[in-house]
Formats: C-alpha cells, sequence, structure tokens
C-alpha cells in the first residue's frame, strides 16, 4: 500500500464559501453561518447595553442616548434583517435536517431528484418570508 | 452555436504535480482535437498517448460504475468517464484532483482516509445469529418497501465526489463526510441489520452527522443518484428519536422459513445434485 | 454521546428563541402594525414601556427563558464553526471552557438585570 502522504489539497474556509458554480442551499448555509456570528455578536452587546434599566431611568435614557443615530438605526435594521433570515432559515433546516420535507428514499433515476429538488419549494418560500419580515420589520425603522 | 458533428480543438488545462520533482502543483495546457461526443477521460488518455507520457490518474470501468475516476472539472467534482466535453460548453476544460484529499501525483488523491472512515462505520449487516449468518438455513424476510428504504444508498460508488463537494469536509478532517455517513444509514435504514446500538457508538460522536448543515452538494454532485444529504438528514432524524427515546425499537428481519406440511405440486422434477 | 445530546438541545433551544424573540421582536420592532406590551404613547424603547413590562412576572420568566437559551443557543453555534477548522485537542478543551463560562456569566449578568429591573419597576 502507497505510504506516501500526498500534499495537503483542503479547499478549507473558501470551502464554506463556495466559488459561483454551488447551488442555492450552500449560499444559503454561509449565510446562516454569517447571520449567526453576526446576531451572537450583537446579542452580547445587547445584554450589557439593557441591562443598564436596572440602575433606574437615567441609567437608561443614557444608555439608549448612546446607541442613537442613523448609524446605529442602520446596524439595528440589519440586526432584524439578520434574525428574520436566520429565524426563517432555522426552521427550513430543523424541518429537513429532522428528515421532514426532503421526501423518502426512491429508485434514483436519471435526472436525479434529490432531497434538495424536494426542499427546494421550501427554501424559496421560506426566502420570501423572510424577506417580507425584514420589509415589514423595516418599516419601525424608517421613522 | 457548437456543431456536435464536427471535430473541433479543446484546451485541457491540468493540474501537474510530480512528487518528487515539483514544489508545488501547477498547471498545463493541453491542445488536441476533439471528436465528438469525447469524455474527459478519453481527452486524457489522448494526452497520454500523444502530448505527456507522465500524465497519471485513476481510471477502470471507463462506464461510472467503478468510482476510480472522480475528478475536479470546470469547477465541480464529476467521474472524468462519465462527462462528455461537450457538455462542459466551453473549449477549455480545467482538470484537476479531486479537492479536500491530499494529492499523491497529478490527478490522483488519497482516498485511504475516506475508506478508514468507512470502515469505522460498520458497513455491513450487524446480526446477533452467526450461526445462521455462517451456515443460511433461509433467506431473511424484507418486503418491497423495506428495501425502498436503504436501495437508493446502496448504489454508492465510493468515488469521493460528495466529499470533494462537502464544505464541513473542506475544513475539517474530523467529520466522517457524506459516503461514510451515508453508508452507515444504508445499514442502519436496512431491515435485516440489528447493527444500531454499535454503529451509534460512533455516530453519536464528532464522528457522526453532526456538522452537517445541509449544504446539499454531495446531492447535487453524485454521479450515482444515492442523495447522501438525504441518508445523512434521515440519519440525524434516527438518533434524535434514539436519543429522546421516542420510536419504536425494531428487531431485525426473521429468517423466511417454508412452512411445514407443504407438499410439492404434480409434475415438477427434483433439483439437481449439488456440485459443491 | 455528548454531540447527540447537544445538536437535539440546540435544534429544540432554537424553536424556543423562534417563539420567544418573534415576540421580542413582534414587542420591539413591529409596533407599527401590532402594538402589545406597550401600553404608554411613544416608543417601545421609551422607559415607560420598559418599566411597563420590566414589573410583569411573565417578562420576567420569559426574558430569563430566552436569555438561557439564545446564550446557548448561540455559543454552541459558534463552538460548532471553530471545531469545524480544526483546532487541536488542547484549543478545543480550552474553548468549551471559554463558552461555558462566557455563557454562564452572560447568563448571571443578564438574570440579574432583569430581577433587578424586576424590584426597581414594582417599586415605581
Amino acid at each position: 500500500m502507497l505510504e506516501n502522504k500526498g500534499r495537503p489539497n483542503r479547499l478549507g474556509v473558501k470551502g464554506w464559501l463556495g466559488g459561483g458554480r454551488w447551488g442555492f442551499e450552500r449560499y444559503l448555509y454561509a449565510l446562516h453561518r454569517l447571520t449567526g456570528l453576526a446576531l451572537l455578536a450583537y446579542f452580547v452587546m445587547h445584554i450589557v447595553v439593557t441591562s443598564s434599566r436596572a440602575f433606574g431611568e437615567n441609567a437608561w435614557t443614557s444608555a439608549m442616548g448612546l446607541v442613537k443615530g442613523p448609524l446605529f438605526s442602520m446596524g439595528e435594521f440589519l440586526v432584524f434583517a439578520a434574525f428574520a433570515f436566520h429565524a426563517v432559515n432555522g426552521i427550513r433546516l430543523a424541518l429537513v435536517e429532522l428528515g421532514f420535507a426532503i421526501g423518502h428514499p426512491i429508485e434514483p433515476v436519471y435526472p436525479y431528484r434529490t432531497s434538495v429538488d424536494e426542499q427546494r419549494p421550501l427554501a424559496i418560500g421560506v426566502m420570501i418570508l423572510a424577506a417580507i419580515l425584514a420589509i415589514v420589520g423595516g418599516i419601525g425603522f424608517l421613522k | 452555436m457548437a456543431d456536435h458533428t464536427v471535430t473541433s480543438e479543446v484546451v485541457f488545462r491540468i493540474r501537474r504535480f510530480d512528487p518528487t520533482t515539483d514544489a508545488d502543483p501547477h498547471w498545463e495546457d493541453y491542445r488536441f482535437p476533439c471528436p465528438p461526443g469525447m469524455t474527459v477521460l478519453e481527452g486524457l488518455k489522448q494526452i497520454k498517448e500523444s502530448l505527456s507520457p507522465t500524465l497519471a490518474w485513476r481510471s477502470s470501468c471507463r462506464m461510472g460504475v467503478c468510482g476510480s475516476c472522480g475528478m475536479f472539472i470546470n469547477g465541480r467534482p464529476r467521474l472524468a468517464c462519465n462527462t462528455q466535453v461537450s457538455e462542459l460548453e466551453s473549449s477549455l476544460i480545467t482538470v484537476a484532483p479531486l479537492p479536500n484529499f491530499n494529492i499523491i501525483r497529478d490527478l490522483v488523491p488519497d482516498l485511504i482516509p475516506m475508506f478508514k472512515a468507512h470502515a469505522e462505520t460498520q458497513p455491513y449487516i450487524i446480526r446477533d445469529d452467526t450461526n445462521e449468518q455462517q451456515q443460511p438455513t433461509g433467506e431473511y424476510w424484507q418486503s418491497a418497501h423495506q428495501l425502498e428504504q436503504y436501495l437508493q444508498f446502496s448504489y454508492c460508488i465510493k468515488c469521493g465526489c460528495c466529499m470533494a463537494a462537502c464544505p464541513t469536509y473542506a475544513t475539517d478532517p474530523v467529520y466522517a463526510g457524506p459516503m461514510p455517513l451515508a453508508q452507515a444509514h444504508r445499514y442502519n435504514s436496512d431491515s435485516r441489520d440489528g447493527g444500531f446500538a454499535a454503529r451509534k457508538q460512533v455516530l453519536s460522536g464528532e464522528r457522526g452527522p453532526w456538522r452537517c448543515h445541509f449544504a446539499g452538494e454531495c446531492s447535487r454532485v453524485c454521479p450515482k443518484g444515492v442523495d447522501p444529504a438525504r441518508a445523512i438528514q434521515l440519519m440525524k432524524r434516527q438518533l434524535v428519536f434514539d436519543y429522546l427515546k421516542l420510536g419504536k425499537q425494531k428487531c431485525p428481519a426473521s429468517i423466511a422459513k417454508v412452512p411445514d406440511g407443504l407438499k410439492r405440486r404434480e409434475g415438477i422434477p427434483e433439483t439437481p445434485p449439488r456440485t459443491i | 454521546m455528548r454531540d447527540q445530546r447537544l445538536w437535539t438541545w440546540h435544534i429544540g433551544a432554537g424553536a424556543v428563541i423562534l417563539v420567544l424573540l418573534g415576540l421580542h421582536m413582534t414587542v420591539m420592532h413591529l409596533d407599527a402594525i401590532v402594538r402589545i406590551f406597550n401600553p404608554a404613547p411613544g416608543e417601545p424603547v421609551d422607559w415607560a414601556n420598559v418599566v411597563a413590562r420590566s414589573k410583569s412576572v411573565f417578562f420576567l420568566v420569559t426574558y430569563v427563558l430566552l436569555l438561557g437559551t439564545a446564550l446557548f443557543h448561540g455559543f454552541y453555534g459558534l463552538r460548532n464553526i471553530l471545531f469545524e477548522l480544526n483546532p487541536g485537542a488542547p484549543a478545543k478543551k480550552a474553548m468549551n471552557g471559554l463558552f461555558l463560562v462566557a455563557g454562564l456569566v452572560l447568563f448571571a449578568i443578564g438574570t440579574w438585570a432583569a430581577w433587578a429591573g424586576f424590584t426597581v419597576a414594582r417599586s415605581a
């Protein structure tokens, strides 16, 4: 048997991002990761900022004063949009990864209809719902 | 519009790497005539015969059943024998070894880690009745519906295209990968098998399906329609229901013994004597 | 083993967060469409509305629940992403410890703030 370990050839983090030839669901996967990280970062800051309410009205008002302004508003809208996507895509992932909406094993006949094709309507529906939610939530930020 | 009856020229841009002489892999171009219907594998043979005798790759059956010739062709893992040059709709064909595996030489990947992960999942029927398996007295009952639960996953030819496409496997060698997991599920969902508890030892830990996030690329690139993504999600379902103690415990299939008291129909000749 | 259990809880936590964070987002950002739990006029982040929510036991309980599940869900996700980059065994142990500690510390801060806010609101 060949003992030669060979030259490493893993795609690395580039493999997470795809290369333009990959499918819709792979980009949803990358976006789900990105929004998850963004939401976690925001959440940690959010816990600290909103805990100011324990110190009374003045503390709360000054904390809210810190996070006012168009830049923060834009940021918070992005967080809301990230939540809309992550939540609704998360519903799809929870359903699919528990074996629903992907169809039963079938005799493969070319052209193959895979589990990815079976859940595609759900993925499209989820994206439309996320867009609607983000737009509806965005109305509040226009004020 | 490409005329599929005319021989045109094509350029194969191949990722070459000779570990004895090269420091790094590099691209090399080979231009040659491409008759209609030529596959990428035939193109490689043409190059080896007339342009570069040192080109190395794996192939065997040349008809998409052995799984040897998995390569990264025009940005997608495919079987070279199954891919016609004309279907790629380009006069530049890039051929690289399957990503996510070490390169041994030129287009030859080191598939040993995949086979090791496969062996770890115990991809064979595990039953208690070892005597029956050594000296079978009858066949095991299995309905057509039960067969359908795993048949799709049994078509795997172990080509490694799914492993090359998987985003998790791109960064994480601990993750077993779509092929070993789909094959583990092929046996877990086989009604003749009783080895779920044994395989669970491996599958409930880091080597299990938990790092699959349903990018679905494995199923999209599989040349045999095995749909490993489906197998992995069904496996997660099975493991979660097992953790939550939902769902019934299924016994492995019983032996189909011929009922007693049956008489042979008139006029049927006896079986010839055994030759072994 | 651990991964099987943790993943199941991760999905369960996701379902819980869907409901609770959905409620939170509706209260805070969808007030133009459906105004709930915002008795005082003005923005949902105005002190009057914050006090009205803080003094309710329902919000105390659901905020703490949301805090716990979201911290678990988020840190497990982060752990997953970092573990998929194939760190060495000591790094993995360190990360497990770090995320556990960070999660518990943030949970403590948030629970304290919810409780303190509850008492402040009740006494106002």
